[in-house]
C-alpha cells in the first residue's frame, strides 16, 4: 500500500548550522548598534572632542534615564505583543500622586521621599495593573485600555492640581540628581541602569521572561502548555505601570516639579526605541539591550545637532526615518527567514553588494 | 487484560447536532491505533472528551480496567497522556529546548531557582536526549522553531508530548500538512513511540500512511465507531467503504475479542 520503506534510515533535512557570529550579526539590536556607532562616529568627525567628551555623553545619558526606565518595561509589554500608551500618563499621575504626599507630609529630607516614592510606585502599579486585568480578562485589546488609560490618567492628574504643576519636591531628590555620582555615573543614569540591568536578567534568564516571549509568541500554545497566560499579562501590565511609577519619582529628582504637560509623547518615544531597537511590535522577539541603544540613537542625534549647529527640529526628521528604517529591514529578515530557513546577516547583505 | 484506556457510549450534542452518538474507543498500551472518518464524523470530539477537553452528556470512561472521569487537560497530563494539536502549539521564536520545557522548566538550585531562574543546561540536556532517543532530525537545538521544516516541528511537538507521557500520545493529523521526506521522518517517529510501550492514537485522513503505521483502525461516522479492524489485512477501498457507510460495519467489523 505504501511507497515508502522503513528500513531505510531517516533522511536528514540537514538545518543550516549557522555559526555563533552569523547568529549574532542577524540580531537587529546589533544591526541597530551599528547605526549608532555610525551616528556617533559621524558627530565626532564633525564636532569633535565637543561632542566626544565625558560631560556630553553624562548630559545624554541624563536625558535619557527616565525613558530607560520605561522602556524596560515596555519592552516586556511589546514582546507579549501587546502596547501600552498609558506609561507618560501614568507618569504624570504618580508624580502628582507623589508630590501630593511630600507636600502633605512636608520636609525636605529621605523620609519625606521614601512616602513620596512608595506613593508613584503603588499608583504606578495599580494603573499598571487595571490595564492589565482589563487586557487580560475583560479582552478589550491593549490598544484601546492603554488608550483609555492614557486620558483618564492625565485628566485625574490635571483633576487633582487643577491643571497647575506641583513643584514642592524634597531637596534630597533634587540633590540626588543633581550632586549624587554612583561610581562616577550620574545618579539618574545608575537607577537606570540597575532597572535596566535587573530587567535584562528578568526578561532573559528567568521563567517570567521566558512565559513573556512564549504568550507573544503563541498565546494559545502556551495557554495549552498550562501557563497562566491572565496571571501573566497582569503582571506584565504591572510592570510597566511599575515602571511608570519609577520614572515619575526620576522625573520629580530631574525637573524639581511635576511635568503634567510635559509627557504627551513620552509614550510614543518609548515605543520608538523598543521598536528601533528590535523588538517586533507582533510580539515574541526582542531585548532590553536593544530597547537601550533604540534610547541612544534620538538622544544622540539630538546632542550632536545641538554640537554641530542644526536645528534640533532635524531630529524628529531623523529618527522617524530609522523607526521605519528599521522596522522594515526586521521585517525583509522575518520573510526571508519563513522563506529560506536562515536568518540573512549583516554579513549577507555586504555579500550581496559585492 | 482490560485496556488502558476505553470509552463506552460517550455522546455528546452541540444543540441539534450530535457529534458523538453512543460512540466508543478503546486503545491498549504499546500500540498504534489510526481514528479514521470524513470530515465531522466526530473524531476531533471524541479525543477532546478522552483527554478532559470537553465533557460528555453520557457514557463512561475506563483507565486500566477502572471508571475515571477527567475533568480537566491538566488531569488527563497527569495521568500520563499528552495531545499534539494540529496547530502543535509551538512557540515559534522559542528554540526546541525552551519549547519543550514551557510550562514546566527545570528551576536552578536554590535561592535562585527560587527567583525563576532555570537551569538551562539540564533542560537543554534532557531534551537533547529525547531527540537522539527518537533519532530525530531536529539538531539545531538554539534556533527558533519557526525556522524549521513542517516535518522538524512536528517531531518538536511529539518528543515534547513523549517527554511528559509515559501512557497516551494523541496525535491530530500529524502529516497533514508535510511533504514526503517529513511525513516518512514523522511515521518513524510514532513507531518509535510505540516501541517505547507509549500508546499512540493518530487521527488522519491519510489512508496510506494509517495502514503502514497503524496497528488497529477504528472508524467513526455520524458520530459514533462504525467499525474497528486490524490494520494487516484491510484495504483502503474497506476502509473507505467503513467510512461513507458504503459497506455494512456488521460484515467489516473484524475486532478479534480477548486480543
Amino acid at each position: 500500500m505504501s511507497v515508502i520503506t522503513p528500513e531505510e534510515p531517516a533522511i536528514v533535512e540537514a538545518p543550516p548550522r549557522q555559526s555563533l557570529l552569523g547568529r549574532v550579526a542577524g540580531m537587529q539590536s546589533v544591526w541597530i548598534l551599528g547605526v549608532l556607532l555610525l551616528i556617533v562616529a559621524a558627530f565626532s568627525v564633525a564636532a569633535g572632542t565637543k561632542f566626544l567628551s565625558t560631560s556630553n555623553f553624562s548630559l545624554i545619558s541624563q536625558n535619557i534615564a527616565v525613558w530607560a526606565v520605561l522602556g524596560v518595561g515596555m519592552t516586556f509589554v511589546i514582546i507579549t505583543s501587546g502596547i501600552d500608551l498609558s506609561i507618560g500618563s501614568v507618569l504624570v499621575f504618580s508624580s502628582v500622586v507623589a508630590a501630593k504626599i511630600m507636600e502633605a507630609v512636608g520636609g525636605d529630607g529621605w523620609s519625606t521621599a521614601a512616602l513620596g516614592i512608595a506613593g508613584a510606585l503603588v499608583s504606578g502599579i495599580a494603573w499598571g495593573a487595571l490595564n492589565g486585568f482589563l487586557i487580560a480578562k475583560a479582552k478589550i485589546p491593549p490598544l484601546i485600555v492603554t488608550l483609555g488609560a492614557l486620558s483618564v490618567a492625565l485628566g485625574l492628574a490635571q483633576v487633582i492640581t487643577g491643571g497647575i504643576d506641583i513643584r514642592s519636591v524634597p531637596e534630597a531628590l533634587t540633590d540626588f540628581n543633581t550632586y549624587i555620582k554612583i561610581l562616577g555615573i550620574p545618579a539618574l543614569p545608575f537607577v537606570a541602569l540597575v532597572v535596566v540591568i535587573v530587567g535584562g536578567i528578568a526578561l532573559h534568564k528567568t521563567r517570567f521572561g521566558r512565559y513573556t516571549y512564549a504568550i507573544g509568541s503563541n498565546e494559545l500554545g502556551a495557554r495549552r502548555v498550562g501557563i497562566s497566560v491572565d496571571r501573566h499579562l497582569i503582571l506584565v501590565y504591572a510592570l510597566s505601570g511599575a515602571c511608570a511609577g519609577l520614572g515619575a519619582v526620576l522625573a520629580l529628582a530631574q525637573f524639581g516639579t511635576t511635568t503634567i504637560a510635559g509627557q504627551s509623547l513620552t509614550n510614543l518615544n518609548v515605543i520608538a526605541a523598543v521598536v528601533i531597537g528590535g523588538t517586533s511590535i507582533f510580539g515574541g522577539e526582542g531585548s532590553i539591550f536593544g530597547t537601550v541603544i533604540g534610547l541612544f540613537i534620538p538622544a544622540v542625534l539630538q546632542a550632536g545637532f545641538v554640537i554641530i549647529g542644526v536645528e534640533a527640529f532635524w531630529q524628529g526628521v531623523a529618527v522617524g526615518s530609522v523607526l521605519v528604517a528599521a522596522v522594515y529591514v526586521d521585517q525583509s529578515r522575518r520573510a526571508a527567514a519563513q522563506r529560506g530557513g536562515s536568518h540573512p546577516s549583516l554579513l549577507s547583505v555586504f555579500k550581496t553588494k559585492k | 487484560m482490560a485496556p488502558l484506556l476505553e470509552a463506552r457510549g460517550l455522546s455528546r450534542s452541540f444543540g441539534h447536532v450530535r457529534a458523538l452518538n453512543d460512540a466508543s474507543f478503546d486503545v491498549d498500551a504499546g500500540e498504534v491505533v489510526a481514528l479514521i472518518g470524513d470530515n465531522g464524523a466526530g473524531k476531533s470530539t471524541m479525543v477532546k472528551a478522552l483527554t478532559g477537553n470537553l465533557a460528555v452528556d453520557a457514557g463512561e470512561l475506563f483507565f486500566r480496567g477502572e471508571r475515571v472521569t477527567i475533568t480537566s487537560p491538566h488531569q488527563a497530563s497527569e495521568m500520563g497522556m499528552e495531545v499534539v494539536y494540529q496547530d502543535l502549539a509551538l512557540a515559534p521564536h522559542l528554540n526546541p529546548v525552551q519549547n519543550m520545557f514551557l510550562g514546566r522548566e527545570i528551576p536552578r538550585r536554590g535561592v535562585l531557582g527560587f527567583l525563576g531562574f532555570m537551569d538551562e543546561k539540564r533542560m537543554r540536556a534532557r531534551a537533547e536526549a529525547g531527540f537522539r532517543e527518537l533519532g530525530g532530525t531536529v539538531t539545531a537545538f538554539g534556533s527558533p522553531v519557526g525556522s524549521m521544516s513542517g516535518g522538524q516541528r512536528q517531531q518538536i511537538a511529539i518528543v515534547r508530548a513523549i517527554s511528559w507521557a509515559d501512557k497516551i500520545v494523541f496525535l491530530d493529523e500529524p502529516t497533514a500538512a508535510l511533504g514526503v521526506v517529513q511525513t516518512k521522518n514523522v511515521l518513524d517517529t510514532i513507531k518509535r513511540v510505540r516501541d517505547k510501550g507509549i500508546a499512540v492514537v493518530l487521527i488522519s485522513h491519510s489512508m496510506p500512511h494509517v495502514l503502514e503505521v497503524a496497528d488497529r483502525i477504528q472508524v467513526m461516522r455520524l458520530g459514533t465507531r462504525v467499525a474497528t479492524m486490524p490494520a494487516a489485512g484491510t484495504t483502503v477501498e474497506q476502509l473507505v467503504g467503513a467510512m461513507t457507510g458504503a459497506l455494512d460495519p456488521q460484515t467489516i467489523n473484524r475486532k478479534d475479542n480477548g486480543s
